[in-house]
């Protein structure tokens, strides 16, 4: 059995504004090495609150999250930007890429920020992630020159370049034409058998989600499935 | 590495907006252009008017003047010592208006470290002779050289050569105002009489301009032994010793050693023009109001322009958070912007504020009351640079400060989800 590297416990959520109202319930899950994950549901269940709060991008959450054996609680805001940094990699359905740089730059940036390798192997790492994902012609070109399968693509790269131990998606098919979103799940589906990579995305796409290994079903604020 | 990584990503925010980065550094450009070269035209017109009274005031006068006697008999007697005294009609005693051994003090002053110059003058009260009307005025007998020196005596002297007055005998530069009335050309022979009725014909050789009506009417300059014949005195008659300090601070304290060393009246420079002070400081202190109210303007504009980056931005800064930047990296990058922005306007500013300075140098002043004057006066201090650098940086970070703080605490998830 392979690790665990994702893991909630008993996570729930409120909203205060205007009323209370509980978004989450007692979630408990884990993800192990490898797996290829999806959290499927209706519009306004709660699954991409989950996701930012598995994320560590939102801290305002009742329960625990362990990311690769370290518990997320009481951690700080820069602690919790470099386990973002080193073992998170994000796709959302929007690429937010940084239109003034070039897309070498924009892949680059997460691997400069951690620095554990020089600026020459980062872009040599850079081009390989461009290549694995076919778009290594593009790399000196701007965002704004992309199509959006490309520009999805490129977004992959970025949340690949630190070798993190998980990707989380947020509908990143979402924005895509259905042969733009087969590139992509083909790509995820490719990191996952190639590279072992583990992937979490959440989606709305019950086709998407029905190819991928495990599927986490939502509804209400609660795992039903 | 770090440094690099948030200089790129401040480069390129800026780049993306660069009209409005251009504005908000013009604005600083602006200031401190404004800001130099309305220091410096101060600066430069204080010292102007300053030195219209500075140069020509001694730090330290001597001289003696016809007063009661501060102890009066009456004070020395034992048996009214503890009585209030009132005498009426106090008459001063009559003393001689030279100082007395003043060959020697003026040698003793001239041995002293603290001193840079003495001149030795003499004031004399005449009647210049016009026609059958006298007109009241002072001439004052001068070491020509030594004046000149001290007191910059050539450069009023509008017509003539001053030197002539040394090199001709019974010669006399008239004030301007004084020539006027009595319609006196160069060459003309004037006449005058003193106060105790001696008359004395005088050649004209030049006319003085201080730049002062009031003085140039009644002053007239003659040479030291010109005016010791005109009153009839001896060769070793001087009514006044002028001295200037190497210090113009330390006056107030050496006029009062002066006055007890050589039993003599004394008063310094900051009693006699007291007012002068206090106009030049007040113009000063005006003057950095107005340039430190244009840097708090300029802030403010930085303040808004990068206020409104921040929300054009805020996707970039949410996927910025979400890829592991750290609030404080945020920070840095919005108060890179702001010191980019400051440093390069006040930079460019400094160099526009000499140009505008030296500008200003160059156009025309001129005026009867300045007669040294050409064009309008500049002070170049370096302080005003170095205030001027300065302000700008800390204005623009104080800009930056609000702004980069919101953008630190900006919260990814809420942007992303937004879409």
């Amino acid at each position: 059995m392979e690790a665990t590297i994702l893991e909630a416990r008993s996570i729930s959520k409120y909203f205060h504004d205007p009323v209370t109202t509980q978004v989450l319930t007692d979630i408990n899950f884990k993800l192990n090495k490898g797996e290829f994950a999806s959290i499927i549901g209706k519009s306004g269940c709660g699954k991409s609150t989950l996701l930012y709060i598995l994320s560590t991008m939102d801290t305002d959450y009742e329960g625990e999250v362990w990311i690769d054996g370290i518990g997320m609680k009481n951690k700080k805001d820069e602690e919790l930007a470099s386990v973002r940094n080193a073992k998170i990699g994000f796709v959302f359905q929007f690429h937010y890429l940084l239109n003034e740089l070039s897309v070498l730059d924009n892949v680059m940036m997460p691997g400069l920020k951690l620095g554990h390798f020089s600026e020459k192997e980062i872009e040599q790492r850079a081009y390989e992630k461009l290549k694995v994902l076919g778009i290594q012609n593009e790399a000196l070109k701007r965002p704004t020159q992309l199509s959006g399968g490309q520009k999805q693509r490129v977004a992959i790269a970025r949340a690949l370049i630190n070798d993190p131990v998980i990707i989380m998606g947020d509908e990143p098919t979402g924005n895509l034409d259905k042969k733009n979103s087969e590139i992509v799940f083909n790509i995820f589906q490719e990191l996952a058998e190639v590279y072992n990579q583990s992937l979490l995305i959440v989606t709305h796409d019950n086709e998407f989600a029905a190819r991928t290994n495990r599927i986490i079903e939502m509804e209400d604020g609660k795992i039903i499935h | 590495m770090k440094v690099k990584l948030i200089t790129k990503v401040s480069r390129s925010f800026l780049l993306a907006r660069w009209k409005q980065t251009l504005v908000a550094a013009l604005g600083v450009t602006f200031s401190i252009t404004m800001f130099i070269a309305l220091l410096s035209f101060m600066a430069g017109l204080n010292d102007m008017l300053d030195g219209l009274i500075l140069n020509r005031t001694p730090h330290i006068r001597l001289y003696n003047e016809i007063l009661p006697s501060k102890i009066q008999p009456i004070d020395q007697s034992q048996q009214f010592k503890n009585h209030h005294n009132f005498v009426s009609s106090i008459k001063p005693k009559n003393i001689r208006l030279e100082i007395y051994n003043n060959a020697a003090v003026i040698n003793a002053l001239k041995k002293d470290a603290r001193v840079s110059g003495v001149a030795p003058k003499i004031i004399a009260q005449v009647f210049y002779n016009v026609g059958v009307i006298d007109v009241t005025g002072i001439i004052n007998g001068i070491d020509v050289e030594a004046e000149n020196k001290l007191f910059l005596f050539s450069d009023y002297v509008t017509e003539g050569n001053f030197m002539d007055l040394k090199n001709i005998p019974n010669s006399i530069i008239l004030g301007k105002g004084a020539a006027e009335k009595m319609l006196a050309q160069i060459g003309d022979n004037i006449q005058v009489t003193t106060t105790k009725g001696e008359r004395m014909q005088l050649k004209v050789v030049g006319f003085y301009q201080s730049g002062i009506q009031d003085i140039d009417k009644v002053q007239s300059y003659a040479s030291i032994s010109t005016t010791q014949k005109l009153l009839g005195e001896s060769s070793s008659y001087i009514t006044d010793i002028q001295i200037k300090l190497n210090d113009m601070l330390l006056a107030p304290a050496l006029s009062e050693e002066y006055a007890q060393l050589f039993d003599v009246e004394a008063i310094d420079i900051q009693k006699a023009n007291a007012q002068f002070e206090t106009g030049s400081s007040v113009r000063t202190l005006i003057s950095y109001a107005v340039g430190i109210t244009l840097l708090i303007v300029a802030g403010f504009g930085i303040y808004n322009i990068l206020n409104m980056m921040i929300y054009e931005k805020m996707d970039s800064i949410a996927i910025l958070k979400a890829t592991g930047f750290s609030g404080k990296d945020v920070n840095a990058i919005f108060i890179t912007i702001a010191l980019t922005i400051g440093i390069f306007g006040g930079i460019l500013g400094l160099v526009l504020g000499y140009g505008l300075s030296a500008l200003i140098d160059q156009i025309p002043f001129n005026t009867d009351s300045l007669p040294t004057v050409k064009t309008y006066p500049i002070n170049y201090n370096p302080q005003f640079y170095m205030i001027g650098a300065i302000f700008s940086i800390v204005t623009t970070y104080l800009a930056g400060y609000f702004p980069s703080r919101k953008a630190s605490k900006i919260d990814p998830v809420i942007i992303i989800r937004g879409k």
